[in-house]
């Protein structure tokens, strides 16, 4: 039988919020952090560019202008009142990660480097702001590395390659988890009065990804089997620069740092689409032009990619012509030396899967499957929340990529992922440690791993018609081409449809390995469930909402419908049906108007 | 292209002892060996076990010897090493299956140096961060970029021969704090490296540096640390 450990807060998942979470937690309150891979092995650890915070220190920012331009990011479906709550924090949060040790870049002041990104403006002259704060091209490795070795300094325990499997609920209330060692086979109950999930994305359901194999949706399609909702699963952002063929990412700092797209024609085309900050405009716009230019057959040998060039003639032609500066006033002029101190990753990867060197050649790239904007629906304090009302699910917590706050509406932009796996992880920790010292432990079912042997048992048994290789890569091909930057109902019914059929056929998969060390066959087609019943949450919701908004274009409804629309979506499975519900976004401050870049 | 990867095989609950096992797969030169093994165990045997997760050389999961040398998988392509490819998995750390070792002990040597930030006096009065000049900054740029993945460690001749020694990467996590300006621990790593299983086990063999994915310059920064133990200066 399984052995059962008992914790005050068991946080699943040791990425950046999973780590943040359980070191507040830990402050006060007997906590665990369980993990499928070792912690610095999470998709944090792959964030390049930035960690945005209005900290001004090359010029003029304010939290206001981050809030307002996260709000028009996200294309007016982030709740206002946690994008304030978000990038008010945003200076605190960066400044203690400074104080924890983390290695920022500095600018000669000596305070911490900021860069430009993405829809990081000035809201008064409408120019790019640099608000982006960086160690090199490997933020996102530094703010994993630093979590961790906090977590090891204040002795936070950890439970490494553990697969969480199930979610214990007795009474409505949150009761624990099973897990599953990687190393032995065993089934673990973890016992717990709170418990976080912190599991990241799952943008595995799509063929071309800068997506971990990790990224499976374990916690979102846990709970979604126990009729907890998700929220806006129809947001998917598709990032504009991802290697051709092998969506590894190319930051958006190399842009940051003055790259430009070039066409097939040779023409620096976002001008054309974003007239005021033409490369740094969002992701969901930048990427949307990439599509159109190579659907008007401008792509690179008319084939489906584009170039990124950070070349320093062609930056420096450009950046001439834009009027962009250095923080002292003075032209921006970048070397071959400002690539390699810049983006050192970047000049890695194109070197070693393209033989390419951005130095004095350009990149190919197209949009990869990027950053899931839904996921299980919480309040500002980490709270899962399970319906039109915001009604609190005792005891249940969910931060970073897994969660949608709504922080990030329709499309998140760039540098607010770390942010907000700092602030959220933060939170849901603390507000957990609070639930668990008045909370007491609910009595444990009979069996509590019964669900969990036999899900297991069920992928054993399978009659071996189906493989778990082949269908994976059929979800994918139709995710990617048919629930991807540009979707119409015809398409989308198919994916669904398709997504429909192999859950059918995914019952007819059979695992080879009988053994228990290491089963990793047995854990990625469990996995792959997960990400099954995730896509056709994502398919659905994409077919439902009939407007345009952010990361979700549609070609039959291609304007934004305030009057419909404005609105997050809920999808609730009912007893294996789904069923669609809404509830309304939070404005405060800024009322929905047209978004121009 | 036709691929021929031949891959050591150890199931703990069924084989007394390793095996190779040869796969032939229709491949490209530009797929990751990464990409090969995941075909293997997706169409072949899916039973073959290998740790992996971001695919592009910065999670540290797959760390293997590929054609005797150590390397990242998702870091070698095809066309670096030929269609005749041998994966092992690395040395020194105990096979649990397959191409999976026991990173226990491995960070346990991370954790032995102290792995984090160690200064006791408060953050400036403002809030503010400390102030640490580009400069300072750049000393020890190039050992932040360690991922943890062991192709030094279990590349080292002094680890193979004694497991006690520490080891490159945790050598490497301890410089990226010693010569950190805002760190004040420098003496306490110092002292636990200059003890029997610390620097003095390096005799500059330049395997770790050659292993490291990440081309951090390795046996330069175990030089500088064993030089700063020397002299009792961090420049």
């Amino acid at each position: 039988m399984a052995k059962v450990h008992q914790f005050d807060v068991v946080v699943i998942g040791g990425g950046g919020a999973g780590l943040m979470a359980g070191l507040y937690a830990s402050k006060s309150a007997k906590t665990a952090v369980i993990s499928k891979m070792y912690p610095t092995r999470s998709h944090t650890g792959a964030a390049q560019g930035g960690i945005s915070a209005a900290l001004g220190n090359y010029e003029e920012d304010k939290p206001e202008w981050h809030m307002y331009d996260t709000v028009k990011g996200s294309d007016y479906l982030g709740d206002q009142d946690a994008i304030e709550f978000m990038c008010n924090e945003a200076i605190d949060a960066v400044l203690e990660l400074e104080h924890m040790g983390l290695p920022f870049d500095r600018t000669p002041e000596g305070r911490i480097s900021q860069r430009p990104f993405g829809g990081h403006t000035n809201n008064e002259t409408g120019k790019p702001v640099r608000r982006a704060a960086h160690a090199a091209d490997r933020t996102g490795h530094m703010i994993l590395q630093t979590l961790y070795q906090q977590c090891l300094k204040n002795k936070v325990n950890f439970f490494d390659e553990y697969q969480v499997l199930d979610f214990i609920m007795v009474n409505g209330k949150a009761a624990g988890v099973v897990a599953v060692e990687l190393s032995t086979g065993e089934l673990h109950t973890i016992h717990a009065k709170a418990v976080i999930f912190a599991t990241g994305g799952y943008g595995r359901i799509f063929e071309v990804t800068s997506n971990a194999y990790a990224y499976t949706g374990d916690g979102p399609a846990i709970l979604f089997r126990h009729g907890i909702p998700l929220e806006d699963m129809e947001f998917f952002q598709f990032h504009p620069t991802g290697i051709y063929k092998l969506g590894i990412l190319i930051t958006e700092g190399a842009r940051g740092e003055g790259a430009v797209l070039i066409n097939g024609n040779g023409e620096r085309f976002m001008p054309k689409y974003a007239p005021t900050v033409k490369d740094l405009a969002s992701r969901d716009i930048v990427s949307r032009a990439i599509y159109t230019e190579i659907k008007e057959g401008r792509g690179i040998g008319g084939k489906n990619f584009v170039y990124l060039d950070i070349r320093p003639e062609t930056v420096n032609k450009f950046a001439a012509m834009d009027g962009r500066t250095n923080p002292d006033g003075s032209p921006l002029l970048i070397t071959g030396d400002t690539v390699l101190q810049k983006i050192p990753d970047i000049v890695d990867f194109c070197r070693v899967y393209l033989g390419v060197d951005p130095v004095t050649q350009l990149m190919p790239t197209q949009p990869t499957a990027h950053y899931a904007m839904g996921g299980i629906p919480t309040n500002k304090f980490g709270e899962v929340v399970i319906d039109d009302k915001n009604t609190v699910f005792p005891g249940l917590f969910a931060a970073g990529e897994c969660a949608c706050v709504s922080v990030h509406g329709a499309n998140r932009l760039g540098t607010n992922s770390l942010l907000d796996i700092v602030v959220f992880g933060k939170h849901a920790g603390l507000r957990a440690a609070e639930y668990a010292k008045t909370a007491e432990f609910e009595k444990l079912p009979e069996d509590a791993e019964s669900a969990s042997r036999a899900e297991f048992d069920a992928l054993r048994k399978g009659s071996g018609k189906e493989n778990v290789y082949d269908l994976s890569n059929e979800m994918k091909q139709v995710m990617f081409a048919d629930v991807g930057i540009y979707r119409n109902e015809k398409d989308m019914q198919t994916a669904l449809e398709k997504v429909r059929e192999l859950k059918v056929r995914f019952k007819d998969v059979t695992v080879s390995d009988t053994g228990k060390i290491f089963n990793t066959e047995l854990l990625n087609a469990w996995e792959f469930g997960n990400l099954l019943d995730v896509a056709e949450v994502i398919a659905l919701s994409a077919l439902n909402r009939k407007e345009s908004r952010g990361g979700h274009s549609r070609e039959d409804f291609p304007d934004r419908d305030d009057k419909n629309w404005l609105k997050h979506s809920l999808v609730w499975n009912r007893n294996g049906k789904l069923e669609i519900g809404y509830k309304p976004v939070v404005i405060t401050k800024h009322q929905p108007k047209a978004r121009v870049y | 292209m036709e691929i021929t990867i031949k891959i050591f095989r150890y199931d703990p609950e069924k084989d007394t002892r390793g095996h190779y096992e040869t796969y032939v797969v229709e491949g490209d030169t530009n797929d990751r060996v990464l990409d090969v093994l995941e075909l293997v165990k997706g169409k072949t045997d899916g039973s073959l076990a290998f740790r992996r997760s971001c695919a592009h050389g910065i999670c540290g999961s797959d760390a293997m010897r590929i054609n005797g040398r150590n390397h990242l998988a998702c870091k070698t392509l095809v066309r670096d090493v030929g269609t005749n490819i041998t994966v092992e998995p690395v040395l020194g750390l105990k096979v649990q299956k397959d191409l999976i070792v026991d990173m226990g002990p491995f960070f346990d040597n991370y954790k032995m140096m102290l792995p984090y930030l160690i200064n006791e006096n408060p953050p400036p009065a403002d809030g503010k961060e400390r102030l640490q000049s580009p400069e300072q900054r750049a000393r020890f740029d190039e050992t932040t970029k360690c991922i943890l993945c062991a192709a030094c460690t279990t590349s080292c001749p002094s680890y193979w021969a004694n497991g006690d020694y520490y080891g490159p990467a945790a050598i490497v996590t301890a410089h990226r704090f010693i010569f950190d300006s805002r760190d004040e621990g420098a003496s306490q790593r110092l002292h636990i490296l200059s003890e029997t299983d610390g620097t003095a086990r390096c005799h500059t063999a330049y395997n770790c540096t050659e292993a490291c994915p990440r081309d951090i310059k390795i046996t330069k920064a175990i030089g500088e640390v064993k030089m700063a133990m020397v002299t009792g200066k961090l420049d």
